[in-house]
């Protein structure tokens, strides 16, 4: 055998989103309807009394934070759940003694993962035009910053599926972490509209740069410049590389 | 007959400072059934989760089917199917899914026809579209088996493979791991159930806190199991071996008390009837008889007991 193993790629994929595909009722209605009361609520009843942000209708101007903040937490859950799993089961003996390396293995699941968040992603979006006209300034650029939030943020759910070892702890920085940083970032707000202190405080939060990128992708503006939500998201990833490759070769939770 | 597996100098330790090998140096031949034998937490399954990849090894160097374990993982591992101890399965995944998964994820492409075959010579292919919860632990067993054979190893690793399955149930893993032989497959099963190495094995090797203290052929493991010893405790003691005796394979034991005839129940003339009629001749009296055979248990609990002695 050389070069990477495809076949064990393609088994580990399908594998994954086959479990996806179990509850794909439920997947797809949750976001949709999620969707849905973000626009009844901040929408309508918030909405109604500002209706403008930065010169952008504030319906519109919340759809790529609620995008962002449905795919931080599917990509962390699918990803941290995909490689959690068969720890808890047991079934790693078998990833374990096969012939896959560490980068088969984290395209496989990392991949997977990163699909279902993808699609996630597109749902919101298509649901969000049934509520309101959204133009896409860089309809590229979305899809783009799109695939690389998904791939960061899976690769930071692989690190939390391998170093979890309870449910509990599977869950808690997600939903204690990063959904509040989520919120705190700019999702449905501009951090112009802090006043100081608070605005500087903000920008020490690390999602507001990748909010406000892909708000950019939107409207052609961010809180911040596009090239550092680029900035950030590229150090995302290599940190998360760089702890997955020493989880690895080192064993770390995953051998004895 | 060629190596299919060499360990050599193989040690683990852990942080905690327990070490669960020492040094271990092994040849398994191909096509040999090898009965990895020993107490719990002796290093049965340490070594063999090491071979596979699921363990980190602290030194020494394993070869599979000519590929180092740890450089050369992709070779090895391809040639490797295994078994473990306990029933891990995906519980919501249907038979033949799981099987063929297996297989992609050791690198070979999707062929219908073998895993057909090999889950019909499991007896799997009736529940190949059943789910994994539905089935009873021994069916589930041999969908691990099914698993660990689908990519067409050379070499199966058997991890207590009867352990909690009830007798019927093990004498049907016997059988089909005698049939597993019959394709070339080389395999290794661990157990500490000495009937099932008597029963199955080519070869045993016996394994105690982390040694390897005994790797011997079971026919010559069953030579030590024909012979018998009889003991004959005499009614006054003697001081030497009469010399009329020495044509028999006797010894003076117990101060002189009793002698010991080690005899062979396979040969044609025990020499039982004939050393009694001359102890008679010669005027020895005896008040008791006894014989006794040596199993392999005894073989590995006296093994056992002398390193727990050392």
């Amino acid at each position: 055998m050389s070069g990477l193993n495809l076949h064990a790629i393609k088994s580990i994929y399908f594998f994954e989103l086959n479990r996806f595909r179990r509850t794909l009722l439920t997947g797809l209605m949750v976001p949709v309807i999620t969707t849905s009361l973000y626009f009844v609520v901040f929408g309508g009843a918030i909405g109604s009394r500002m209706t403008q942000i930065d010169g952008i209708p504030y319906a519109a101007f919340i759809v790529p934070g609620m995008i962002m903040l449905a795919m931080f937490t599917e990509s962390i859950f699918n990803a941290s759940f995909g490689i959690y799993m068969p720890k808890f089961t047991g079934t790693i003996y078998e990833l374990l003694s096969a012939p896959v390396s560490a980068v088969e293995t984290v395209i496989a699941y990392v991949g997977a993962a990163a699909t279902k968040s993808l699609i996630v992603g597109f749902i919101i979006f298509a649901t969000a035009h049934l509520f309101v006209d959204v133009q896409v300034a860089h309809p590229l650029a979305m899809v783009a910053f799109m695939v690389l939030i998904a791939i960061s943020f899976c690769l930071f759910g692989f690190i939390l599926g391998i170093w979890a070892q309870s449910f509990e702890q599977l869950q808690v920085i997600p939903l204690l972490v990063i959904m509040p940083m989520t919120f705190l970032g700019g999702a449905f707000y501009s951090i112009h509209m802090l006043a100081e202190p608070w605005r500087t405080i903000t920008l020490f939060n690390p999602i507001v740069y990748l909010i406000s990128g892909f708000r950019w992708t939107f409207f052609g503006r961010g809180d911040v410049g596009i090239e550092f939500s680029l900035l950030f998201i590229a150090g995302m990833l290599t940190i998360c590389l760089g702890i997955i490759g020493w989880m690895f070769r080192t064993g770390y939770r995953l051998k004895k | 007959m060629a190596s299919i597996i060499t360990v050599s100098g193989l040690t683990k330790s852990y942080a905690s400072g327990h070490v669960a090998l020492k040094h271990v140096d092994l040849e398994i031949e191909e096509g040999e059934i090898f009965a990895l034998l020993g107490p719990n937490g002796a290093g049965k399954t340490t070594m063999i989760s090491i071979i596979c990849g699921n363990v980190n090894l602290s030194g020494g160097t394993v070869t599979v089917a000519g590929h180092d374990i740890v450089h050369d993982y992709r070779g090895s591992r391809s040639a490797i199917g295994l078994v473990p101890q306990e029933l891990f399965t995906d519980a919501f995944e249907r038979v033949i899914d799981t099987v063929t998964f297996s297989r992609g994820l050791f690198g070979k492409p999707r062929n219908d026809a073998f895993i057909e075959k090999v889950l019909r010579d499991l007896s799997l292919w009736d529940k190949r579209h059943s789910k994994i919860l539905e089935l009873s632990g021994g069916m589930k067993r041999r969908v691990m088996i099914a698993k660990a054979l689908s990519h067409e190893p050379r070499v199966l690793f058997l991890d207590e493979p009867t352990a909690g399955v009830d007798v019927e149930l093990r004498r049907d893993m016997w059988q089909l791991v005698r049939e597993l032989r019959e394709t070339g497959v080389t395999i290794i099963l661990t157990t500490h159930y000495i009937e099932e190495a008597e029963e199955m094995a080519d070869r045993v090797g016996v394994i105690n806190k982390g040694e390897l203290i005994l790797v011997e052929e079971k026919t010559a493991l069953m030579k030590k199991l024909g012979k018998k010893t009889l003991t004959i405790v005499l009614a006054d003691p003697l001081d030497t071996v009469p010399a009329e005796l020495a044509g028999w394979d006797v010894t003076l034991k117990a101060d002189g008390q009793e002698i010991e005839y080690i005899f062979d129940t396979q040969a044609e003339r025990t020499g039982v009837s004939s050393l009694l009629r001359t102890l008679g001749d010669l005027g020895i009296a005896y008040k008791d008889l006894n014989t006794q055979q040596s199993s392999l248990e005894d073989i590995f609990v006296s093994l056992v007991h002398r390193e727990k002695a050392a």
